[in-house]
């Protein structure tokens, strides 16, 4: 006979688990109590955000699925953003929630909440357990949906009479549910008729995303790219999917996509999504998005077809296996025209900014890491400018090494991702790009780095800004900089902030990193970037470098809201 | 256009809230819903009735296909269907009116299920817009109370 709890932590072991993130409380002290004997490794976070952020990180780096425990109650809510942000981007995560028990549910009990109402909407699928027979199939049928077919976290809320219940159930598999097919078996002909369209096209594009991350089917997007001689583009989340150093790479398309991308959608004939599911930051205007191209879409899920952009060629099913029968399919074929014409494009247009020999800028913080890490760290972002700055000035040439929060768009996400990630990947730099806005919101994490000898570098680009909100504020909102800024000595009328009594910057992020017990370092100048960077990976602890730079910034190029995407407004230079 | 979508799904608690839950997060109104067991052990029967936007409905419909616990779903508005739909009235009924009520009812294939000596409870199943008809019909008898159950449907090709 086993207790509830034995099987949630059987459950674990048994799925592959090697690494917990979570936080105790009185509905899971049971759990908790078979969790300090089993053979986990379990990092105590400071905010359930931080633990679902940081199963997140470790699930986008490793391929596994992350896993987390959380209280019930405050718990479960503190939790709900990184699910979202989690469903959003299709990561697999399994969160264990502690529940009240059966009988008090619905009594408005101490540390009560509706764990499996509340996040109904950002699970791919959720369970309440009910009763202790039920867990060790609800266990494994929880991971089996959060890494089949698209990839998504599960909850599951146990009640604590539950934890303490015994049964002598057990469950070996297979996972077998009536409504839930995620594996669809591609049509040969579809496959067929996308190689024929392939083959046929003059002005063939490749637009690469998340799904062919999560299928791990970069080497065959490379493979395919390179033999049929089609050019690349990617979204935010397909960054990695295939190498940016290629030069059939076109860097990252849609609202702050290069020109060399964005105009290769708009010319194409024919238009390849591998695993993108053409979010609106992507399209841009979606009537005028792609007008020429005949439209193909390879993606795992059925729901995803058709959903915004009318797809001609709809190929369902896993990305690795589709891509691998299509290879052979394609003839090597030379577009000398169309090549010519995207690298073109590429060369009078690369993503650039406005250089100057005084100020130091946060695009230029972004190139010198590049450097310094000669493009091999796992770089994770908060959301913002310096997000987009990331993707601009970072090349990426593998899979897995661009952590960013992309459908949801998490702020707070970057600093607890990498510790996930650095958790999952011992041996490699792990940086994290943050804003001076976004990296406050998890900063508490920091703690959980430095106990667990994480040596994760944030890096923050400081102007002093919410940098993105300020940007549209200067494009669309008449200049008026409501709440976006920072600074102590310069806020907005309607904040009521005394402006004579501090100056600069509140928080002190090198002391607070060194409260944290990391290492703070600041620069302010631009000659000094190399060698902070340097101190930095050199440092064999987590480090905060927070990098002052020029606010007022903007990302460029930007498709404005309802614009098409040939409309970029581009860098005045 | 008012859809009728039909979905088995798993019989277990939160199922319904799901599929709700995904209809209703858009802003639809799902304006009559049915749910009941079928003949298979552990799956249900919900069929809803959402007016809205055809190409938004159809995204709606792939979406609830997605649900784990969704078996199958289908937009049966243009399919050839057998609907129906019971409901239950009490109108006013004062002796005076009471006779002319009784021979509508009777017309109309409705049955009379209670008497009170001012009100009569009408029963009436059959095809919703026969029902909706003679729910038009007895308004101006003074309606007191009113239950409907939405509409329950099944395709006549043996589609699901």
């Amino acid at each position: 006979m086993r207790t509830g709890a034995d099987c949630i932590i059987d459950g674990l072991v048994q799925a592959g688990t090697t690494t917990v993130f979570g936080l105790p409380g009185g509905t899971v002290l049971d759990i908790f109590a078979k969790l300090y004997h089993a053979p986990l490794e379990f990092f105590l976070v400071r905010h359930e955000q931080g633990a679902t952020h940081m199963a997140d990180g470790y699930a986008r780096a490793s391929g596994r699925v992350g896993v987390c425990i959380v209280t019930s109650g405050p718990g479960a809510t503190n939790a709900v953003t990184g699910l979202a942000t989690a469903n959003m981007d299709g990561i697999p995560m399994v969160c264990v929630s502690g529940q009240v028990p059966t009988h008090m549910i619905g009594n408005d009990a101490f540390q009560e909440a509706d764990t499996t109402g509340i996040t109904r909407s950002v699970t791919k699928h959720n369970y309440l357990v009910k009763k202790v027979d039920d867990l060790p199939r609800i266990l494994a049928e929880a991971f089996e949906i959060a890494r089949t077919g698209r990839p998504g976290p599960v909850l599951v809320d146990v009640p604590k009479d539950i934890q303490q219940a015994k049964t002598s159930a057990t469950f070996t598999g297979p996972v077998k549910i009536r409504g839930y097919n995620p594996n669809p078996e591609a049509d040969p002909r579809a496959i067929a008729t996308l190689a024929e369209a392939i083959n046929k096209a003059q002005k063939p594009l490749f637009l690469v995303g998340g799904g062919a991350i999560s299928g791990e089917a970069a080497g065959e997007v490379t493979t395919l790219a390179r033999r049929a001689q089609i050019p690349v583009t990617t979204t935010l989340l397909g960054l990695g999917a295939f190498p940016e150093t290629d030069p059939l790479a076109l860097r990252m398309l849609g609202m702050h996509g290069s020109v060399a991308a964005n105009r290769a959608v708009s010319e194409c004939d024919l238009l390849v999504s591998i695993g993108a599911r053409f979010d609106d930051r992507v399209t841009g205007k979606l009537s005028l998005f792609a007008p020429n191209a005949i439209k193909a879409h390879i993606d795992i899920d059925p729901s995803a077809i058709s959903k915004s952009v009318a797809i001609d060629i709809p190929v369902i099913g896993h990305v690795k296996a589709i891509l691998q029968a299509l290879i052979p399919q394609i003839m090597p074929r030379q577009r000398p025209e169309w090549l010519n014409q995207v690298s073109t494009w590429a060369r009078e247009f690369p993503l650039a900014f406005n250089r100057n020999d005084s100020e130091l800028l946060p695009q230029e913080v972004i190139e010198q890491v590049y450097l310094a890490t000669r493009g091999e760290a796992i770089i994770t972002t908060e959301v913002g400018q310096h997000q987009m700055w990331a993707a601009h000035f970072y090349k990426y040439t593998h899979p897995r090494t661009f952590i960013s929060s992309g459908g949801l768009g998490t702020m707070g996400f970057g600093l607890p991702a990498a510790i996930g990630v650095q958790a999952a990947c011992r041996d490699r730099t792990v940086v994290t790009i943050a804003g001076d806005g976004s990296v406050q919101m998890n900063f508490q994490e920091l703690v959980v780095a430095v106990e667990h000898d994480l040596p994760i570098k944030v890096v923050i680009l400081n102007n002093g800004h919410l940098g993105m909100v300020r940007q549209w504020q200067e494009m669309f909102y008449k200049r008026e900089y409501s709440a976006v800024r920072l600074r102590q000595d310069d806020r907005a009328a309607n904040e009521k902030i005394d402006t004579t009594r501090r100056k600069g910057y509140l928080p002190d992020f090198v002391k607070l990193a060194e409260a944290h017990g990391a290492v703070g370092l600041r620069v302010e100048a631009k000659k000094d970037v190399g060698a902070a960077l340097k101190k930095m990976l050199a440092h064999p602890g987590p480090v905060v470098l927070e990098c002052i730079v020029k606010p007022g910034e903007n990302v460029y190029p930007m498709v404005p809201p309802g614009a098409s995407l040939t409309e970029m407004v581009q860098n005045m230079a | 256009m008012k859809h009728i979508i039909t979905a088995l799904v798993e019989n277990q608690p939160g199922v319904l809230a799901r599929v709700v839950g995904l209809i209703s997060g858009r802003g639809y109104n799902i304006e009559s819903l049915s749910v009941g067991p079928t003949h298979e052990t552990g799956i249900s029967r919900i069929t809803m009735q959402v007016p809205g936007d055809d190409r938004v409905l159809e995204q709606v419909t792939k979406q609830l296909n997605r649900l784990v616990d969704v078996i199958h779903v289908t937009d049966l508005t243009t399919a050839p269907l057998l609907n129906r739909e019971l409901v239950l009235l009490k109108v006013s009924a004062p002796p005076a009116r009471r006779d002319s009520i009784i021979k509508m009812a009777h017309t109309a294939g409705a049955t009379v299920v209670a008497e009170e000596p001012e009100t009569l409870t009408l029963q009436i199943t059959g095809e919703q817009a026969a029902v909706a008809a003679f729910i038009e019909e007895l308004k101006p008898y003074s309606i007191l109370d009113l239950a409907r159950s939405g509409i329950i449907v099944l395709a006549r090709n043996g589609a699901v």
